[in-house]
């Protein structure tokens, strides 16, 4: 899984809380522009997919605007292989990736984890 | 009449400059109705296409083209990159191998750079948005295109319906981006983006003029 933030801050701070829900889950976290300012970077993303790839595939979680295109533009840049084997999601990225985690720690597939990250956006807080 | 290589590239120099000159105006206006770095991030990306630039300049107008789209995807940082970047790659597209312009390579060069826009932004006009500028201009263009127009005629037509095309965005409620997050109060603002387009374009047309 890839957390995609335009603050690398706070793409590295839902990753710390994410992690907890399953160390074995490989999980990266980009945000921030190469020069360290706030947005995000398309090349950036890709050396981040490049480096949690398996066989399972990854899951992308996006934040605001551009996170989603540089992201899309990050995918078309892998080989048409590679492309296949990620998948961008609609969740939250702060309860998607939470979710995410656990439903990959129980060991399903990208399509279900996908789907129950972004059933997170119908999580209640308050009950 | 054509369009040369070398006004090509006097023309993304001129796109460079006329960013940098307007970046406190940019980064005013996305200031009102944005996350105010839209001048910065334009100046910072036009900055690595002239880096770059020396390198590629003698190579057809495709890979010229191509340059300035990568330049911008990876210097910009914000949504104008991916935007921006794609715009200039679909005109790489079109001007792959050549040397020189016609009208008619000019004309799909606007427009698919205008698809390839609509595709990654997923916007339609009177959404306050660069398409706001840019399809107008598009479509001015081929229409003084179709009346076998010179190119400097076509870009003239083209520049001032992109202006138009800006000016337009004032009263509009914003669609997308960060403005869409403000609701009502980012009417009575113009579109950051679409000025910039309506930059991208005079500075296009100010190398014609000579």
């Amino acid at each position: 899984m890839v957390i995609v933030s335009h603050s690398l801050k706070a793409a590295e701070g839902i990753k710390e809380i994410a992690q907890q829900m399953g160390s074995d889950v490989p999980l990266a976290a980009v945000g921030g522009t190469a020069d360290g300012r706030i947005g995000t970077d398309p090349l950036m993303i890709k050396k981040a997919i490049e480096g949690v790839m398996g066989p399972d595939g990854v899951l992308l979680l996006v934040d605001l605007g551009s996170a989603v295109m540089n992201a899309q533009l990050a995918v078309e840049m892998l080989g048409d292989e590679d492309q296949e084997q990620v998948v961008l999601s609609n969740a939250p990225i702060l309860e998607g990736a939470v979710v995410a985690v656990v439903e990959s720690a129980m060991g399903h597939d990208l399509e279900r984890v996908k789907r129950a990250a972004e059933e997170a956006s119908h999580m209640e807080k308050l009950l | 009449m054509k369009v040369a290589k070398d006004q090509i590239v006097a023309m993304i120099k001129e796109m460079a400059a006329s960013v940098a000159e307007n970046k406190k105006y940019l980064t005013e206006l996305d200031s009102a109705i944005g996350d105010g770095d839209h001048g910065i991030n334009m100046d910072r990306g036009f900055r690595k296409v002239l880096e770059r630039l020396p390198a590629v300049e003698d190579k057809d107008v495709g890979s010229i083209f191509k340059n300035v789209g990568m330049s911008l995807i990876s210097a910009v940082g914000g949504a104008a990159g991916p935007l921006y970047g794609t715009y200039f790659m679909e005109f790489g597209k079109v001007a792959a191998g050549k040397e020189e312009l016609t009208n008619g390579d000019l004309e799909k060069m606007l427009a698919a750079g205008l698809n390839g826009i609509k595709r990654r932004g997923k916007a339609v006009v009177g959404e306050k948005t660069m398409v706001d500028a840019l399809e107008p201009a598009a479509e001015a263009f081929a229409a003084a295109a179709a009346k076998d127009k010179t190119p400097l005629a076509c870009f003239q037509a083209a520049v001032a319906a992109a202006k138009k095309g800006k000016e337009a965005t004032i009263p509009m409620l914003a669609k997308k981006g960060r403005a869409h997050y403000l609701g009502e109060r980012s009417i009575g603002h113009q579109d950051p983006g679409a000025t910039s387009s309506e930059l991208i374009l005079a500075s296009m047309l100010k190398v014609l003029e000579g």
